[in-house]
């Protein structure tokens, strides 16, 4: 029996109650949000529970969101995955702009390297990671990349107009 | 403060202080890499050694780091697939129509069966060169380099095959949004069938070289085993994953390009060991090679591309005498090209794993995040844990069959 979509929500809502929300899919895969206080509960929920079964973890990754309100400027996704039902669910938290969350180190060992590569490069704090430093840029670099302030290029560059070749509003910016 | 986080070299300064052997040894550290040739690649680990033993390791990544997801989020989505034709570069054909089926998954394009067959031949041959070159390496890792040179010619093959698809060898930029960018000529299914005529022979005897070879199998029975729970928990996909034990594939879990067509097993292993995922990949080559047969054998007629104007270039002589076609070549070109709001991942069975690319659009012309699941990454970090308690010749062994890739590891 494939695991249905809306009897992940009714285990899920019944053990949280509101803290795990805006279910709904993805294309193919069901997403929903839980808060940051209680995401490592519910990823320990999905992992140990025998129906739902998440063992496996695909990916980790952080996402910027500089446009939103205070409370949804970073979010840290995870992609469960459950091999026995091939069932895949997309779990996502959003953070405020002191991103803080808690690790997820002693669910999955593969979380170590995909938080600190979310560290390195979007500097959300992963809490009880026992290694979070840098890992694919160097040890001195002081900002965190993949923020969208932080400009590709030379923002000294005058030749080159971005308002006609790409995005406007987050690439300039000074830092 | 975490121990951890100190620089290994002091962490190691504390252990080698406390700890003294009672002959009067002391332990040492060794810096093996970034560029050491027995690597590989640019690896490099800090290692903690007592006598020729292996105590503890940390390894150092980023070497190569080009910023791909940092690039991605500023060029429009054709532009892309260079990108991801450096991740896994002994098997790019799987990355690029990795990406496209991507693309394609967010506009919700149907690919016509021709070109998901001959999608499918491509990412086998890559699959074939990827799996060459991790085994017969290994072999040179272990002291016999006559079988890395004997199979290394066939990957010669496979490039003048790719070189007959597309104009490119290495990095090959495949294929495009919808389809293939032109048809395959004569010459290029008269190479593939020569390559399928002349490589099983030599594989054989690549195979029959090393798997009952006494030297061989004592230098990897046994070494850098994982349990499948281990493996499952450090995140481990593809050949590694199978060789503990455990038959998850993406081709069959979820399969893409008609993948469901074909009739091939998963080869799985038992003990995880270096031995093992020797054996799973020498198997999953045959599959490989079936796999081109049957594809070949059913491959059917028709167009090699979707029809979607939107994204797929024109013809040039249309170009140049229609101004329709002028129209959707400027727009492409330029990237101004309507693309849905969207969040979706899409995955391939690369050549070392699950090849995931996690793509967040916001209807701009650029992607507005895009993560690749790089299995590499993922996996090598359970590389300190397989290699403490073992020879410095066996980390090198357990290195080279964990097909680690640097530019996959970086991205």
């Amino acid at each position: 029996m494939a695991l249905e979509t809306a009897n992940i929500q009714e285990r899920l809502s019944q053990k949280f109650g509101s803290s795990v929300f805006a279910f709904g899919m993805q294309r193919d895969i069901f997403t929903f949000e839980a808060s940051p206080e209680n995401l490592h509960e519910v990823i320990q929920f999905l992992k140990e529970d025998e129906e739902l079964n998440f063992h496996f973890l695909t990916d980790l990754c952080g996402v910027h969101y500089p446009e939103n309100d205070d409370d949804h400027q970073f979010a840290v996704v995870y992609l469960l995955h459950n091999w026995v039902e091939n069932t895949r669910v997309c779990v996502k938290t959003y953070l405020n702009a002191n991103p803080e969350v808690d690790t997820i180190i002693d669910l999955f060992l593969s979380a170590n390297w995909m938080e600190r590569e979310t560290w390195d490069f979007y500097g959300i704090v992963f809490k009880g990671h026992p290694q979070l430093k840098r890992i694919l840029n160097m040890d001195e670099m002081i900002s965190f990349p993949m923020r969208k302030e932080f400009p590709m290029e030379d923002s000294g560059r005058t030749d080159k107009d971005d308002r006609f070749f790409g995005r406007t509003v987050s690439n300039k910016s000074t830092l | 403060m975490s121990e951890l986080l100190l620089p290994p070299e002091e962490r190691y300064a504390k252990i080698i202080a406390e700890k003294r052997n009672e002959d009067g040894s002391e332990l040492s550290v060794l810096n093996l890499g970034p560029t050491h040739p027995a690597t590989h690649g640019i690896f490099q680990n800090i290692l903690l050694m007592d006598g020729e033993r292996i105590l503890e390791a940390e390894p150092t990544v980023g070497y190569i780091h080009r910023a791909f997801e940092k690039i991605s989020e500023n060029r429009p989505f054709y532009q892309i697939n260079v990108l991801t034709d450096r991740m896994n570069y002994c098997s790019s054909p799987i990355n690029n129509f990795g990406w496209w089926m991507t693309v394609e998954k967010l506009l919700n394009i149907e690919v016509p069966k021709r070109a998901q067959y001959l999608r499918v031949i491509v990412m086998e041959l890559a699959r074939i060169t990827d799996h060459l070159i991790c085994n017969s390496i290994l072999g040179v890792d272990t002291g016999a380099y006559t079988g890395f040179l004997y199979v290394f010619q066939f990957r010669e093959k496979v490039y003048e095959i790719y070189e007959e698809i597309c104009g490119a060898r290495l990095t090959t930029n495949m294929g495009r949004i919808g389809g293939f960018e032109r048809d395959w000529t004569p010459k290029a299914f008269e190479l593939l069938e020569k390559f399928l005529e002349e490589f099983p022979p030599c594989w054989q005897e690549f195979e029959n070289l090393f798997e009952r070879n006494r030297i061989f199998i004592d230098r990897t029975v046994n070494v850098g085993p994982i349990s499948a729970e281990k493996a499952m928990s450090y995140g481990f996909t593809g050949p590694n994953l199978r060789a503990a034990g455990i038959d998850y594939d993406v081709r069959v879990a979820q399969p893409y390009s008609s993948y469901e067509d074909f009739d091939f097993i998963v080869p799985v292993g038992k003990s995880g060991d270096t031995y093992d995922r020797f054996c799973v990949r020498n198997a999953e080559v045959w599959e490989s090679l079936s796999i081109i047969r049957q594809a070949l054998a059913k491959l059917p007629e028709g167009p090699i591309h979707a029809d979607v104007p939107d994204y797929y270039l024109p013809p040039k002589e249309d170009v140049y005498n229609n101004m329709e076609s002028l129209i959707y070549h400027f727009k492409i070109v330029m990237g101004e090209v309507p693309v849905p709001v969207a969040e979706i991942y899409h995955s391939v069975e690369g050549g070392n794993g699950e090849l995931g690319f996690y793509l967040i659009t916001d209807g701009s012309r650029t992607p507005y995040r895009l993560h690749f699941r790089r299995p590499c990454f993922i996996y090598y970090q359970a590389y300190p844990e397989m290699i403490k308690g073992a020879m410095l010749s066996d980390a090198i062994v357990i290195l080279s069959s964990l097909n680690v890739i640097a530019g996959e590891l970086d991205s």
